[in-house]
């Protein structure tokens, strides 16, 4: 099976090309990148002209909602959903029912990608704390085994300190990093958006900037102390990017995500009382936008990760402070963060394809994020120049909640391939 | 000047002349209060429905007596034992009243938004009876009113709200209302039921009651919500009524001769007011209360009376 991606503006940050090039793939692998490729014989043309082609995007933060919640998402929907936005490959949370806390539940997902998936590459986080209780450990090893790429209880902070440092201790020999929800859940308690005026206007709880902060703060010093690498999740504060960019200036080990949300939207989008602006950690202040950018640009924050959460429309549509947190990401990502990060310039898109493909992959040690000869064959290629509306209603997500419904964006993921074939709905 | 709105769900969202309309409608509504037969037919053939989300005798009470003194049919929609208490959500409930094609429906709920939720999802008129700690408009325009007859005017006017400014929709209300009206406006309490950025909003801060209420014209006290005690906002109510309590002595040796005293009630008799101010010849807070039937007429009038303009 061979397929020659001809004539693409081909960005492989990690073996620094940036030009156009064809891409040959053979037996799902990448045979050769270069210029004027001819077609082997029997080999499937994909003519690229104007188009850019990348490295295949990584997602290390999704929920896919199975086992437990399959009327939000299941792993069928949701890798259909990571397909269509230009993921080759998404890390799922635990946070299912059962909880992802032991090698079964594992290796339940790992079958259901396997045998209802749209190819996509299916990578399962495991909890850190039985049934992210934070009361006892998960059975780590068991879970590392069964295939987990790292270990979280996101959606819930590890409050005991003494706990997360032995979950860092135990889980070091596995080379799998630790992804830290950092909220203080004491500080953040009763909290439905971000601490500050438009909180102090529209009368709503709010959650201090400072609950991230200092368990960012509280993490980083854990992963210091056992030597452990600590991934910081969905990172939202000037303060937090802050904290990682000295730490990471000292040698610890931490590494850390920004969602698109957090580098496109304020507090200020609180103001419609949609349901759909709901999340943790919430929309934060303008000051604090410019800071996950700024972190993002000079790599304190190593990957853009949405952070899909599915919820159905009963769980967002009412009372503001009822609903539930968190919003689909995995088809409107890419397109949102070429329309108002790279097509205003704020973000080159080099540094983009890295983020999203280059920088997940070595994070987590994933095959891919490379179009070296010899890599798995995991492509995305994007249209820079498409326009579309975001349609809630046309989603391959089993969810349609979003705060972007209705925006007009220009660029968008065209293919996406997985080892050699393409998958895009 | 008209009223062009289908709802009333903000002060924030008004302008002065609206603010002044609403006002004037509702003093010009005040004498019915006196009068043998109180009952005009304006809203003859109209439906009001109460829909309370959260206990609330004074206030569901005062938009009862308004709508049957215009002559509305009023129906009394509370939580206890209706539908909401199965499980129903927020949204159904409000689709199943709407249903029933009332012409306004008066809401008060515990969650902040909500009143703005209902006026998306209904045709009808919403009126926000308080929601959550966002804002209570009715008690902003009644407490304005107050003020009106007894001083005359706004413009120029000093204010100490004081208490539990955080958690209160009659603060938030009343904060935009007197500043769009030319008022200056002091809040005060410890600084844990101070909200964040509350300066932003035009207002001053203040952490001691007796510098706060020198030289002001109203004073206005804010209940303070025992059910906050547990969230460790406060050490005790002993030590909150000894620092914020208003007492007749206090009163008397920093405040104005003639200032007004209010509470949007129901008073904690001994926290934040003692009786002998509560009662004394400072104190309208009875005057508020009577105020409030006359402003929620005002407010039916205008959503639903036959002379306005109401949106198509």
């Amino acid at each position: 099976m061979m397929l020659l991606i001809r004539n693409g503006r081909v960005i492989d940050p990690a073996n620094s090309i940036d030009g156009v090039r064809d891409v040959l793939v053979t037996d799902g692998r990448i045979e050769r990148v270069g210029a004027g490729l001819q077609p082997p014989p029997g080999a499937q043309i994909l003519d690229a002209t104007g188009k850019v082609v990348c490295p295949g995007f990584i997602d290390i933060h999704v929920h896919l909602r199975e086992p437990g919640f399959a009327y939000k998402e299941t792993v069928a929907t949701g890798t259909r959903a990571a397909a269509a936005g230009g993921f080759t490959a998404v890390c799922c949370m635990a946070n299912t029912s059962p909880v992802n806390d032991n090698g079964s539940i594992t290796e339940y997902i790992l079958d259901r990608a396997r045998t209802e998936g749209s190819g996509v590459r299916v990578y399962p986080i495991g909890a850190v704390t039985r049934g992210l209780e934070g009361k006892a450990l998960a059975e780590l090893a068991e879970l590392h085994d069964a295939g987990c790429v790292a270990f979280s209880d996101d959606g819930r902070c590890v409050m005991n300190a003494d706990l997360y440092r032995r979950a860092m201790e135990y889980t070091l020999p596995f080379g799998a990093p630790v992804i830290s929800h950092a909220e203080d859940e004491t500080l953040s308690r009763g909290g439905v958006m971000n601490e500050g005026l438009v909180s102090t206007e529209l009368g709503l709880p709010g959650i201090p900037a400072v609950a991230e902060d200092v368990m960012v703060a509280r993490d980083i010093l854990l992963a210091e102390l056992t030597g452990a690498h600590v991934h910081i999740a969905h990172v939202s504060t000037a303060c937090a990017v802050r904290i990682v960019r000295e730490a990471k200036a000292r040698g610890v080990r931490v590494t850390a995500e920004v969602t698109p949300h957090h580098l496109i939207l304020t507090e200020e989008a609180v103001r419609s009382w949609n349901g759909n602006t709901k999340m943790a950690p919430p929309l934060r202040a303008k000051r604090d936008v410019e800071a996950v950018l700024e972190g993002l640009l000079d790599g304190t924050i190593d990957c853009i990760a949405t952070d899909h959460a599915p919820h159905a429309t009963s769980e967002k549509e009412g009372e503001f402070d009822r609903a539930a947190n968190g919003i689909v990401g995995l088809e409107t990502a890419v397109a949102l963060l070429l329309d108002r990060l790279v097509r205003p310039g704020l973000l080159p898109l080099p540094t983009l394809v890295a983020r999203l493909s280059r920088d997940p992959a070595r994070l987590l040690s994933l095959p891919g994020g490379s179009l070296a000869a010899g890599a798995p064959a995991d492509i995305t290629i994007l249209d820079p120049d498409a326009t579309a509306t975001i349609e809630p209603r046309s989603f391959r997500s089993k969810s349609r909640n979003t705060p972007f419904a209705g925006w007009t964006v220009t660029g968008g993921p065209w293919r996406t391939i997985v080892a050699g074939t393409v998958v895009t709905p | 000047m008209g009223w062009t709105r289908k709802d009333l769900l903000t002060i924030a969202e008004l302008d002065a002349a609206e603010i002044v309309t609403l006002l004037d409608t509702a003093a010009s509504l005040q004498e019915i209060a006196g009068r043998d037969i109180k009952k005009v037919p304006a809203l003859r053939g109209k439906t009001v429905v109460n829909l309370f989300y959260e206990n609330s005798t004074r206030t569901r009470t005062s938009f009862e007596i308004a709508g049957k003194w215009l002559s509305a049919d009023v129906v009394n929609f509370s939580v206890l034992g209706s539908s909401a208490e199965k499980g129903e959500s927020f949204i159904d409930t409000a689709k199943n009243i709407a249903a029933m094609s009332p012409d306004v429906v008066v809401v008060r709920h515990s969650s902040a938004g909500a009143a703005t939720l209902l006026a998306r999802e209904l045709p009808c008129a919403i009126v926000n009876a308080g929601d959550g700690a966002h804002e209570h408009p009715t008690q902003a325009l009644l407490d304005l009113l107050t003020i009106r007859e007894h001083k005359d005017r706004f413009e120029g006017l000093s204010v100490a709200i004081v208490g539990d400014v955080a958690h209160s929709r009659v603060a938030r209300s009343n904060i935009h209302g007197m500043r769009k009206l030319g008022m200056s406006v002091t809040v005060a309490g410890p600084p844990t039921l101070i909200p964040p950025f509350v300066g932003e909003l035009g207002v001053k801060v203040s952490h001691r009651l007796e510098e706060a209420i020198r030289d002001v014209d109203v004073i206005m006290m804010l209940r303070l919500q025992q059910e906050r005690m547990v969230g460790g906002l406060i050490p005790s109510l002993r030590e909150y009524s000894r620092y914020w309590g208003l007492t007749l002595d206090r009163l008397r040796s920093h405040a104005r001769e003639d200032v007004l005293i209010m509470h949007p009630g129901p008073v904690n008799r001994g926290v934040e007011l003692s009786p002998e101010v509560a009662d004394g010849p400072y104190s309208v807070i009875l005057d508020q209360v009577a105020k409030g039937v006359a402003v929620r007429m005002g407010v039916l009038l205008l959503l639903a009376g036959p002379r306005t303009g109401k949106g198509a």
